[in-house]
């Protein structure tokens, strides 16, 4: 369980994140969107101690994530959206730092790599940046860490790397296991994110699952235009509407559309989470 | 897995087991992945396939055998056979009437060629 409270984050004069308050569980994969420079990154960062909070705090298991003890570093990973190309093959990197990881697997690093399609012998620093980013998100799935904080992990990625992705954090992580997936990638992971968490400006929009969501607003794929929609787009096939949920229908919740409902309506969105 | 945009996800997967049930792929007393292991499968979220899971029990199509997995029911097919029957005579047709009156269409449309 990861509780924040109140936390607040500053760069100098400049506010990042402020009185920020947010509650995940256990065995959810999390996806956490928000426009650039809103503080996805800070958020992360500060999830797994690389930052110390300035008001507020963190707690994970009950603990300070800045306390940086061995326990919870060994249930913990983070990785960053970009990654460093390491000057040793991806066999010995993982051999070598494998260790720092309680539960860490070496075969399972070489099974989810070789699903990637990136070879174990090859120089991490002479990799294109889509197979260095495989080759670190399979080193953290064969972590078996508790807590995954991923920046951004589909940048880069080529399309059947993307499916693979997709399918590896399901498969290659426990039921207890919390992702807290930072992304823009929404077509790319909307399938695998649940629930949503939306940060704004120094504060939270919405935190909730895709059952929530489709309880709450009904997405609208049809042609014939609908009064009182929060939300249009026009799309090949027609439209996409969102508006209140007043039957109790459920529809797919379509994220994009979501986000962009959220981001017109922050208010009434606000409201109709209860935050 | 490429979903389409109407549904909600859970349920387009009901609707996929659903059909390899009527076209005789599962059967009766078979044991189907675990929740994780058929999202991994298809890349969903384990929410989304526990709720799929959750409304095929309710359904009666599928049960849980404490600590050893999901099994269809032996009447599965006899199950989804009937919901679907009903479905199709409730939605379908009423949609394919209006469409067929609308086109100009009458019955001999159905007549094999």
């Amino acid at each position: 369980m990861i509780e924040i409270s109140n936390l607040g984050f500053s760069y100098g004069p400049l506010a990042v994140l402020k009185n920020i308050s947010l509650k995940a569980s256990e065995g959810n994969i999390y996806g956490l969107l928000g426009e650039n420079g809103v503080g996805k990154t800070t958020l992360l960062t500060l999830l797994c101690g690389l930052k110390k909070p300035q008001e507020g705090s963190i707690t994970v298991d009950g603990r300070n994530p800045f306390g940086r003890e061995p326990s919870l570093l060994a249930d913990q990973f983070y990785l960053p959206d970009e990654v460093t190309p390491v000057h040793a093959s991806a066999l010995s990197f993982a051999k070598e730092h494998g260790v720092f990881w309680p539960h860490f697997e070496l075969d399972k690093f070489e099974t989810i790599l070789s699903e990637f399609e990136v070879a174990l012998e090859q120089k991490m620093d002479a990799m294109s940046a889509g197979q260095l980013k495989k080759t670190w998100i399979a080193f953290a799935l064969a972590c078996n860490a508790k807590y995954y904080y991923l920046d951004e992990p589909t940048n880069g990625l080529d399309i059947p790397s993307k499916a693979q992705f997709r399918k590896a954090v399901t498969k290659y992580t426990s039921e207890d296991s919390t992702l807290i997936i930072s992304t823009h990638q929404v077509r790319d992971l909307e399938n695998i994110i649940d629930p949503i968490i939306i940060l704004d400006n120094k504060e939270v929009l919405v935190n909730a699952t895709m059952e929530e969501i489709s309880a709450k607003l009904f997405f609208d794929y049809g042609t014939e235009l609908k009064p009182g929609a929060l939300y249009l787009e026009q799309t090949p096939g027609g439209c996409i509407q969102v508006y209140p949920n007043t039957t109790g229908e459920e529809s797919k919740v379509n994220v994009e559309a979501f986000f962009n409902t959220v981001h017109a309506h922050k208010d009434v969105i606000k409201a109709m989470f209860n935050l | 897995m490429n979903f389409n945009t109407e549904k909600p996800i859970y349920l387009q997967i009901v609707d996929v087991i659903c059909d390899r049930i009527l076209s005789g792929e599962l059967k009766g007393g078979d044991r189907i992945p675990s929740v994780r292991e058929y999202g991994a499968d298809i890349g969903v979220n384990p929410n989304t396939m526990m709720r799929s899971y959750e409304k095929l029990t309710a359904d009666g199509i599928i049960f849980n055998k404490r600590g050893i997995g999901y099994f269809l029911a032996d009447d599965a097919r006899e199950t989804v056979l009937a919901a679907q029957r009903k479905d199709f005579i409730e939605r379908d047709v009423p949609a394919i009437r209006q469409r067929m009156k609308l086109l100009g269409l009458n019955s001999s449309v159905f007549d094999e060629k």
